[in-house]
Parts: C-alpha cells; sequence; structure tokens
C-alpha cells in the first residue's frame, strides 16, 4: 500500500472502478496459482502491470515494508514447521524440508503479488476516487433500502479527516512535549501512558470538529444526498472494457497452466 | 537567557518533491529579559522559527544557543527536558493539550514532568490559578466544563507553573474577546518586567506597539527586519512592499501628515499619538 502519487500514464486513466473491482479480482485468483509456471505467469502479469503505470519500481518496493516482519514471520513458519516424510533437517519440533522450502517460496510470491497489487490501486488512484467507486459500485444497494449514499459521505468526509487528524496530533504532540512528556522513553507502561495527554485532547477536537461540520452542512440545507449531482464523473471507456478482457484472459491462461 | 539563531535554516520534507524551506538562513538575537515581538504573514514561518527554541524542531543547518545550551542538526532527542523547563511555550489555542480530569492536575502535569514534587506542583498550580484571573474554585472542576476563556486561561497557567525562565507565546490572545485579550497581555508584560523573557507571535500591531520591546520581521522564512519597534514601523520599505502593517495610533498619523500635521517619527502607541497630536495644536 502506498499513497498517491500524482502521475499520468495508462493505469491512471483508467476508470478507479473498474481498477478497484479487478484488483479485488486479482488477489482472488492468486490462490488458484498452485505451481511454478502459474507463480511465473502471475509474476509476470504484476511486474507488466508496474511497468504500464510508468512509476519508479521503489515506490513498490516502499509498499512491501509496513508487512516485512509479517511476511518474514509467515515465511520463517512454512520453513521449519511442514511436515514432511524425508526432512533435511530435523531438530526438536522443527523441520527443515525441501517441501516446506516450495511452500515458504509460494507464500513468499504470493504475498509480493498481493501486495504490488495493491500498492499500484493506492498509488495511482486518490482516495477520493476509491470513494466514489465504493459509492457506484454499491448504487443496486439502494433497491434493498441500504443508504449508498451516506455511507458514501462518511467514507469520504473519513478520508477528509485523515490529514487533519494529524495535524492535529503533530500540535498536540508537541504542546505536551513542551510540557516535559518524552515519548518514546522508559519502560513499557510508562510509554503507553504518554499518550494519553494525546489521545484525550484528539477525541475531544475530533468531536468539536466533527459537530462544527454537521452544524456547516446543516446550515448550508444537506439533506441525505438524493439527487444531489456530481462534480467529478467517472467514465467507463474502450480501454476499461480491454483491461476486463485482459483479465479474463489472463485468468484463462492461469486455469490452463493449473492443471498443467 | 539569550538566545541566539546562526544561519538557521529548516527545510520540511528534505529531500522530497515536496520539500519547502520554513527558515531560510535566519541569524539573530533574542535579548534576555526582553519583550520581543515577531510578526509576519500567516506561513511566513514564525511558529517554524520559535519551535527552534525548545528543540520541537532541529535546524536542517546552522546553530540555536539558549543559554548554554547549543541546538544542532545534531542534536538528539534525549535529555531535552532542562532545556523544555527553561522554555515554556503556549501555543496557539493552548487549550487543546488539557487533558487531566481536574484543572489542577492539569496546571500539575507539566511541573511533575519536569520533576516537581506533588506538593510544590499543587503549590504552583494554587498560585498560577490566581496569576491567570481565575478564581481557586475551579481548581476541583473538570477542565472541560469551562468556557473557552477559561480553557485558554488554564492552558496558559499550566505553562507557567512549570517556572520557565523564557516564555513563547504563540498568538496566545486569538478568539478571545476584548478585555480578555488586554488583562492576558498585561499579566505576560508583568511577568516579564518580573525578569522573564518574553517572545510573542503576533497579526496584532497594537499588541507589538503597546507590549513590546524589540520585534522581527519574518517573510517567506527570512528575517527582514529586526529592531524597536518605533524604527521597525518607520521604516518606508516594508509599508510600501505591504510586509508590515501599521498600529492604529500610527496609521491614523499617517493620516494627520495629510492634513497639515508633521512627524518626525509616527507615534505607535495611543499615549503618544495623544501627546504629539497636543504639542502640535498648542505649538500652532
Amino acid at each position: 500500500m502506498g499513497r498517491y502519487l500524482p502521475g499520468d500514464s495508462l493505469v491512471y486513466r483508467l476508470d478507479p472502478r473498474g481498477k478497484f473491482l479487478l484488483t479485488f479480482y486479482f488477489v482472488g485468483i492468486v490462490f488458484l496459482a498452485n505451481n511454478v509456471a502459474s507463480y511465473a505467469f502471475l509474476l509476470a502479469f504484476v511486474i507488466f502491470a508496474v511497468f504500464l503505470s510508468k512509476i519508479n519500481f521503489g515506490f513498490f518496493l516502499k509498499g512491501l515494508k509496513p508487512v516485512f516482519w509479517l511476511i518474514l514471520f509467515t515465511v520463517a513458519l512454512q520453513l521449519l514447521f511442514t511436515p514432511s516424510a524425508n526432512p533435511l533437517w530435523h531438530w526438536g519440533i522443527f523441520t527443515f524440508s525441501k517441501e516446506g522450502l516450495v511452500i515458504a517460496g509460494y507464500i513468499f510470491i504470493r504475498f509480493i503479488l498481493i501486495i504490488f497489487i495493491s500498492t499500484l490501486l493506492t498509488l495511482t488512484t486518490t482516495p477520493i476516487e476509491i470513494s466514489d467507486s465504493i459509492e457506484s459500485i454499491l448504487k443496486p444497494l439502494k433497491k434493498i433500502k441500504f443508504p449508498v449514499t451516506q455511507v458514501a459521505l462518511m467514507l469520504s468526509i473519513a478520508l477528509r479527516f485523515v490529514p487533519l487528524l494529524v495535524d492535529e496530533t503533530t500540535k498536540i504532540m508537541d504542546a505536551q512535549r513542551a510540557r516535559g512528556v518524552d515519548f518514546g522513553e522508559g519502560g513499557l507502561i510508562k510509554r503507553i501512558k504518554s499518550f494519553v495527554p494525546i489521545l484525550i485532547p484528539l477525541f475531544v477536537s475530533s468531536f468539536s470538529i466533527a459537530y462544527d461540520l454537521a452544524i456547516a452542512m446543516e446550515s448550508r440545507g444537506y439533506k441525505d444526498g438524493e439527487g444531489r449531482s456530481k462534480y467529478r464523473v467517472l467514465s467507463w471507456d474502450r480501454r476499461d472494457n480491454i483491461m476486463v478482457i485482459f483479465m479474463a484472459a489472463v485468468t484463462g491462461i492461469l486455469l490452463f497452466l493449473r492443471s498443467y | 537567557m539569550e538566545i541566539t539563531f546562526e544561519h538557521v535554516t529548516h527545510s520540511y520534507n528534505p529531500n522530497s518533491p515536496t520539500a519547502n524551506l520554513g527558515l531560510d538562513d535566519v541569524s539573530f538575537k533574542i535579548q534576555d529579559k526582553k519583550f520581543t515581538a515577531i510578526v509576519g504573514q500567516t506561513g511566513s514561518g514564525k511558529s517554524t522559527l520559535v519551535r527552534h527554541i525548545n528543540a520541537l524542531l532541529k535546524p536542517t543547518s546552522g546553530t540555536i544557543t539558549v543559554g548554554d545550551r547549543v541546538i544542532t542538526p545534531e542534536t538528539n532527542n534525549k535529555n531535552l527536558k532542562p532545556l523544555r523547563k527553561q522554555v515554556g511555550m503556549v501555543f496557539q489555542f493552548p487549550e487543546s493539550q488539557l487533558f487531566e480530569d481536574t484543572v489542577e492536575k492539569d496546571i500539575m502535569f507539566g511541573p511533575m514532568n519536569f520533576g516537581a514534587s506533588a506538593d510544590d506542583a499543587r503549590e504552583s498550580a494554587h498560585k498560577m490559578i490566581k496569576l491567570v484571573g481565575l478564581d481557586e474554585s475551579l481548581l476541583e472542576q473538570s477542565p472541560f466544563d469551562l468556557s473557552g476563556g477559561q480553557m485558554r486561561r488554564v492552558a496558559i497557567a499550566g505553562v507557567l507553573a512549570s517556572d520557565p525562565e523564557t516564555i513563547i507565546l504563540d498568538e496566545p490572545t486569538a478568539g478571545l474577546d476584548p478585555v480578555g485579550r488586554q488583562e492576558i497581555m498585561d499579566l505576560f508584560k508583568s511577568l516579564q518586567q518580573d525578569g522573564k523573557t518574553i517572545i510573542l507571535i503576533t497579526h496584532n500591531m497594537d499588541d507589538v506597539a503597546n507590549y513590546a520591546e524589540e520585534m522581527a520581521v519574518i517573510h517567506r522564512g527570512k528575517l527582514i527586519a529586526q529592531g524597536i519597534p518605533q524604527e521597525v514601523f518607520n521604516n518606508q520599505e516594508l509599508l510600501k512592499e505591504d510586509l508590515l502593517t501599521l498600529p492604529k495610533s500610527a496609521a491614523f498619523a499617517k493620516e494627520l501628515t495629510e492634513k497639515g500635521f508633521s512627524f518626525e517619527k509616527l507615534p505607535i502607541t495611543i499615549n503618544e499619538l495623544g501627546t504629539e497630536i497636543e504639542q502640535q495644536l498648542n505649538g500652532d
């Protein structure tokens, strides 16, 4: 996952709804791969997609950073605990075998595939485009009285609040530091305690910002968003159709390689 | 404590496409036990500047000397407490720092962090609440039950309670009513007269004229003028370029010059203006 990076390429111009759904679809079909050929094919596809986005590869590697330890841990588990009839090495509860090595390799590639493709989505799609897509995708649920416009509004307000709360947190942390709080010093209990002077003011100010926002919206006549027109209009183009067909082809080839 | 900035540059997000200079080669001195005002437009770097004095921010290059403490880009985050005890800071809208369940505990928070005993901190809280013009009975209340103006005063008391030698004020009176504003400003002036160094960030030129002995003008991260307010407000270049606005009295005096008055130097406070007008009217 990464932060939106302003840019322009084919991947940027694709309809965000298509990108959003196909990213999830791809994460699903990653689990269909079961042999070297199918994993290699999916990896080639992801590298091709990264190439099309014209984004520096380094940004994708950065996406791995937050989950690095999770990957390492999972891979280590597979390496050491996969049961095997003829282990290469055995010590107490640990078993190291060829099967374990292969499974660990698959899991590692699976992580890479899923993280790269979702990083591709978040790097090339603004959060607001994603929330617009979710609204558009959920639209059919209106028939069963699901409050689609409200949910979409909640999403976009939540996204709008992120930078605001980051600023607010920095400000409060500075104020408490100036009053002698040392974050990240002392034992665990002391460290956890040192967050109380941040969290309480942060809650208080979030509530007051939310309250002000509600008043401001009501005073400008906001209703439930029914019949509201859109400033950003999503458009489904020929290239989006091509992307779907391309993805269908990828699935076909994958299914073929699977039984190969 | 004397505070010295030497070629201080601060860059936000260095080495990235969104890098921008918050401070650009700033060198100046803030004199001990004086009342110094720092003015400049929104986003000019005033707040960035003062955050260097208690090492909330560190310079990208250059050094800041606070008393005998030197802050450089290499200064690490350990052992900053003595510095932060000496340099108190009242942030913009400081009421957002309140968090304890009683006013008393909140005021005690700073001193206790700096190593004061609970008894000393409590004594200090009782002293400070009176100093900021609130009743001692408020000490037992929750800070969140107070009015906005009272919360502001409690937050200021919370900073003063650590007995800092230097007090930095970032627009401390923004959003207060005129009476509250003057009370708070008078309080800071009296603290200075008792031997504290006061650094005030403000957009209010009348406060500068009425309270400050020194002023510095910041524009786009650069220090463009420094001196006593009387002289800086007479700097025609700054006024022409709209980098500085005049206090009300000076603006009024300027209009009077078109009606035949003449001032050797623009009076900047209401008293100076009154005296000048009286003299000139009687002299004619």
